[in-house]
């Protein structure tokens, strides 16, 4: 089980490795998103940080929607993802591994570039390391969601922008425990509470997601 | 006829049954709808503190019970057919999604004319209204998903698993949202505790309550029927219907 978790993460990390560009876009896709915002509210640093949290973790959302469309998509052009829904192995594994490597390739490149961004929006130390902290806790989470979500739209015409409609209203909870963290530190509370609260959602999706994505594959690929 | 449980889950015996009943149901619809309109607005008394913008709720309110309940039956239904692979049942799930986002959509908007006078604004991001809003986005999302797929075997299959991750997430929203923002007020009328509303008031919104489940029974049978025209114009019974 392990092992096979392991080969699917290894593979789509070696395959994420020869095609480099194409894995940073969406990092490209969230610095330019997030750095826009200072330019349209205006450089008053009161107003920066205050909407901080929120900008980073919105542009988050939408920068893994957009690489999550591309994680069954190759596989699914060159038959390979019907060959492993054909195959002994179980399909839950096979889709956890794909995830794994997806975090691994576009969500820990968030999370590390998310305090860089912090800075230009003149947050203070602390509250850049609680808003690291659930990215870390909270970008799994989209990708988990994500991977049912681009099951589901597996070689529609419209299956990118779909995604958005379909995924984004179930990251709603996340989107909200992970900035009211960040607001619970500025407030000079401790955020805990809404750190639990995201670990609880990341455990759940962890159990559910999986499977519903793999039913999904096994419904698109019928 | 031998009634059995499953008898209406053949297409064609659900068409003919969908098709006598739903005059009924638009006569009922309309006979709630008058009554329930006639005491709402002209026998309910006028509150004391919101004067007579508070007659809004007679719609309000059950277009949100709708709204919610509509959603879980969709859900139960899309599963059924899911599971069971029972066409009919796929097929009743997708005629039900526009009247639950038409009654999600009208929830918000009378919503919005109730708080200007009331709470002074069109909107405001309540622990409530943002739930209905995701909830009307995720009828919208099952609506696009089902509409995007050509294959009505595997649109009603995606939109049935859509429903039922959207159905374990509505309690995870609500709750969310609710520790995000409250605004709203709470619950007048529940189960447990006598209703804190003249009783005038009361059979109104019921009786608009009743209008409208006439009501999406008489649509969404409409509905359905016509979807299973489409679906299953292939088959002997249709043609016969040109006949």
């Amino acid at each position: 089980m392990i092992g096979l978790l392991l080969a699917v993460t290894r593979r789509d990390l070696l395959m994420a490795r020869r095609r480099r560009m194409e894995a940073l876009l969406p990092l490209g896709f969230f610095v330019v998103a997030a750095g826009l915002f200072p330019i349209g509210v205006g450089p008053e640093s009161q107003t920066l940080r205050q909407i901080a949290p929120g900008v980073l973790w919105v542009c988050a959302l939408l920068a893994a929607m957009l690489s999550v469309t591309q994680m069954f998509a190759s596989d699914h052009h060159d038959g390979s993802l019907e060959q492993m829904v054909l195959a002994p192995q179980p399909l839950v594994v096979v889709v956890a591994g794909k995830v794994l490597a997806h975090w691994l390739t576009s969500g820990i490149p968030l999370v590390l570039t998310a305090p860089l961004i912090g800075v230009l929006f003149d947050m203070r130390a602390q509250s850049i390391v609680t808003l690291t902290l659930t990215l870390l806790l909270g970008t799994p989470i989209l990708s988990l969601l994500g991977a049912v979500g681009a099951a589901l739209t597996l070689g529609l015409r419209s299956g990118a922008a779909l995604m958005f409609l379909l995924v984004l209203p179930l990251t709603v909870p996340a989107l909200i425990f992970g900035t009211g963290a960040v607001g619970a530190v500025d407030a000079g509370l401790s955020a805990q509470a809404h750190m639990s609260l995201l670990g609880a959602l990341l455990i759940l999706t962890l159990l559910g997601a999986p499977l519903a994505a793999a039913a999904a594959l096994r419904i698109s690929l019928d | 006829m031998n009634l059995r449980p499953n008898t209406f889950a053949a297409p064609s015996r659900f068409y003919a049954m969908a098709g006598t009943l739903t005059p009924w149901f638009w006569a009922a619809a309309l006979l709630f709808g008058l009554t329930g309109l006639y005491v709402g607005f002209a026998i309910a008394p006028t509150d004391f503190q919101q004067g007579d913008a508070y007659r809004i709720i007679f719609i309000h309110v059950p277009a949100a019970w709708m709204s919610m309940l509509i959603y879980l039956v969709l859900a139960f239904w899309a599963a059924w057919g899911w599971m069971l692979n029972a066409r009919m049942a796929s097929m009743y799930a997708r005629a039900l999604a526009p009247t639950g986002a038409l009654f999600t959509f009208i929830a918000l908007w009378t919503g919005a004319l109730w708080g200007k006078p009331t709470w002074g604004t069109w909107w405001v991001w309540d622990a409530r209204l943002t739930s209905e809003f995701i909830l009307l986005l995720m009828y919208l999302g099952y609506i696009a998903l089902t509409e995007a797929i050509d294959d009505p075997r595997r649109a009603a299959n995606a939109g049935a698993l859509l429903a039922l991750v959207g159905v374990v997430n509505i309690p995870i929203i609500y709750f969310s949202v609710r520790w995000w923002n409250t605004l709203h007020q709470g619950a007048t009328i529940s189960m447990t505790a006598a209703p804190k509303m003249v009783s005038t008031m009361l059979t109104a919104m019921l009786l608009m309550t009743f209008c409208f489940w006439s009501y999406s029974f008489a649509v969404v049978f409409t509905r359905a029927r016509a979807i299973v025209l489409e679906q299953e114009s292939d088959n002997e019974w249709v043609k016969g219907l040109e006949r």
